[in-house]
């Protein structure tokens, strides 16, 4: 038994909880969940590198304590947010915004709604008491100690329902944006629920207004996908390079359903993604890649849960991160294909590019098998640029950097091209274009 | 002033000295070959000529168009025009021949601080040459040498010789792997590119490349010197006698 002793900062968070809990929404079973996650946090507090999932990224190390709840924004910090999210506007999306953890129906886009299609405040669904919806968003493993933090404390979010047969065209897009100099916390938790045949994109992103610097941001997504849907899912991490990120989503698929999500974190100084995913449908099939584009002191970590319950299912992945400086990046990848689940197909590849001698990249591959009719496989490597194509480059003209981004661009390619949508595709290029450019 | 000019150049790699003293003139115009056994050096004169890191210039001097050759970084000297055709052209997945040759010689008249090439001018450049080598369009959208022949990979360094107009080409070796077809069409490449104003510098350990590009000199290189030089003849001599005659002189 490991007895963790709380420290003061754990109290400190204590007592914040006391004072704010009458202010989340959500009464009766809503608040007991919120209590039952809160205590749940409680007894483990921070996690640190003793628990082996949180070895590479200790919180109580590099996050220290957890901040004082964000206050509800102002005009001032509507404003903010609405230059912060000009600068990264996306075409042709249903655009949905949280400013410092609270849904600004004015900068969000919720007119003429598609048939199928409806999309409401988390804070909004909690208040309206609809007891079924309020318990599958509180649905979580308060294991977890920061999906638990979250739960306790999340002020709003948003819940999206397509319904059967609803396929949409125009991507959703859900913003974060932290508005503010103030070094706050938010909590948001967001529903994603999709009918069986129905179709959607979603893009998450989370953003820095001018100033903001040393915030927190703590995101939780739960996504049910129908049978046979398909969600193509795009998450974009280009926050404050002083700002912490623990985000967590958890998917689950129906039969023949199909998941398709891209990761992209170049902002964050301590970021952290947790990704669970349960094929619980026969004949379902999971793509899940990532890119880390980071430098400096940044450390984000990917931590990836692949969860195979059923026959017939296919997994792929493919990571890669790119590190400078003194940066750190984690990708934790576990498989666990059950007894039942036989004929999976599972298969995870991560590289890493280091570019700098003190750059660390911690890659932590996963098996766990116990069905014995299926194809599963696993590869990591960790390498720095090949010096005969950067003088072979730099031999027809390329200055260094330039080479270097040539060869960087293309070693994060095989991940970005597995966006389906072009234009997509296009905006996590420039995010990577982004990057480079602010390093030459 | 002659082009290219090395005086008494010494290299080491690591704690090895390969080059002991080289010496070389070459002028607009010519074409030089320089020939020589396995391990006497050839390689590494084009690689210091190109600017690859890991060898030690210890003593001497490149000098090109009379400026310290030695003083640029590789890009730099590909922008003056001084160009290396591999022996052998590393293959670059992920990034496509056309984007590859397009950011290349945008960089290269950026330093020279000429204007950017526009896509289609450079799409219609690229395409007049590629089709003068026989070089399907299809292969510029793959990754730079990617999957490519022995023949297709020179005949890559050949559009690019072709498209950079570089003042010197320095060829390493560029009959190694190719049959005699693929190197005809190679060489008549490389002659379509002598000029008045440009050299060439020809590394080969075999006569046979001198029947397709004919020298005006020909040096023989023996454990890192030039021991000997002469016209084109003496290339036909090295065929029939070998090059045990140098080892000794050397």
């Amino acid at each position: 038994m490991n007895v963790v002793a709380k420290t003061e900062t754990g109290r400190a968070l204590g007592d914040a909880f006391a004072v704010v809990r009458d202010r989340l929404p959500g009464k009766g079973k809503i608040a007991d969940q919120r209590q039952q996650a809160f205590e749940a946090y409680e007894r483990s507090g921070l996690p640190h590198r003793r628990i082996e999932d949180w070895k590479y990224t200790d919180l109580r190390a590099l996050m220290r304590e957890v901040l004082p709840l964000a206050p509800a924004p102002d005009a001032a910090a509507l404003d903010r947010a609405t230059a912060a999210i000009k600068l990264r506007a996306i075409d042709g999306v249903r655009r949905l915004v949280l400013v410092d953890g609270a849904f600004a129906a004015d900068l969000s886009d919720l007119g003429s709604l598609e048939k199928g299609l409806s999309v409401r405040p988390l804070r909004e669904v909690l208040d309206a008491g609809d007891a079924a919806l309020s318990a599958q968003a509180f649905a979580s493993d308060i294991s977890n100690p920061m999906i638990a933090l979250n739960g306790a404390m999340a002020t709003d979010g948003v819940v999206i329902d397509i319904a059967d047969g609803t396929v949409l065209t125009r991507p959703l897009h859900i913003v974060h944006v932290a508005s503010g100099t103030a070094p706050v916390a938010t909590f948001t938790r967001s529903l994603l629920r999709l009918g069986r045949d129905t179709g959607v994109t979603l893009v998450e992103s989370y953003l820095a207004a001018e100033g903001a610097k040393a915030y927190q941001t703590h995101d939780g997504l739960i996504v049910a996908i129908g049978d046979n849907a398909r969600l193509d899912h795009v998450r974009l991490v280009e926050d404050s390079v002083d700002a912490f990120n623990i985000s967590s989503a958890t998917v689950t698929l129906g039969a023949h359903a199909h998941f398709n999500t891209f990761g992209l974190t170049s902002g964050g100084h301590v970021s952290r993604y947790q990704l669970t995913v349960t094929c619980a449908g026969e004949g379902s099939k999971v793509e899940t890649n990532g890119v880390n584009l980071i430098n400096g002191k940044q450390h984000a970590d990917t931590t990836l849960f692949m969860d195979h319950a059923v026959p017939h299912c296919a997994s792929r992945e493919i990571f890669r991160a790119v590190v400078d400086d003194r940066a750190h990046s984690v990708f934790q990848g576990r498989i666990i294909v059950r007894p039942d689940a036989q004929k999976t197909d599972a298969k995870m590849m991560t590289r890493a590019l280091l570019l700098s001698d003190d750059a660390e990249a911690d890659n932590k591959p996963e098996l766990e098998i116990f069905a014995d009719d299926v194809t599963c496989g696993h590869g990591a490597t960790t390498g720095a640029l090949d010096e005969s194509l950067l003088f072979y480059m730099r031999a027809r003209g390329l200055p260094e950097k330039e080479a270097q981004a040539l060869l960087i661009q293309a070693f994060v390619g095989e991940a970005i091209e597995t966006i389906a949508s072009d234009a997509l595709r296009e905006v996590a290029i420039a995010a990577a274009q982004r990057w480079l450019e602010a390093r030459a | 002033m002659s082009l290219l000019e090395v005086k008494d150049l010494q290299v080491r790699v690591e704690e090895r000295e390969i080059l002991h003293g080289l010496s070389l003139t070459v002028n607009p115009g010519q074409v030089h070959a320089i020939m020589g056994p396995n391990g006497s050096g050839k390689s590494t004169l084009s690689h210091v000529i190109a600017g690859k890191p890991g060898y030690e210039v210890t003593g001497g001097q490149i000098l090109f168009k009379g400026e310290d050759l030695l003083e640029m970084a590789p890009n730099e000297r590909a922008a003056k025009g001084v160009f290396l055709a591999f022996q052998y052209p590393v293959e670059i997945p992920g990034v496509t021949t056309w984007n590859f040759l397009h950011a290349a010689l945008n960089a290269q008249r950026k330093a020279r601080g000429e204007d950017e090439i526009s896509s289609p001018a450079f799409l219609k450049k690229v395409r007049e040459v590629a089709k003068s080598l026989n070089i399907p369009q299809d292969m510029l959208k793959r990754g730079v040498n990617v999957g490519f022949s022995g023949g297709e990979k020179k005949r890559n360094e050949i559009l690019q010789m072709a498209l950079f107009e570089p003042a010197v080409c320095i060829l390493d070796e560029m009959d190694s792997g190719l049959d005699i077809d693929a190197l005809r069409i190679a060489a008549d490449g490389v002659n379509a590119l002598r000029s008045p104003e440009r050299a060439m510098v020809v590394i080969t350990h075999y006569q046979r490349l001198l029947n397709y590009i004919v020298p005006d000199v020909v040096h023989v290189m023996s454990k890192g010197r030039v021991v000997k030089s002469g016209g084109k003849e003496l290339a036909l001599e090295l065929e029939e006698s070998g090059y045990a005659q140098f080892e000794d002189a050397a």
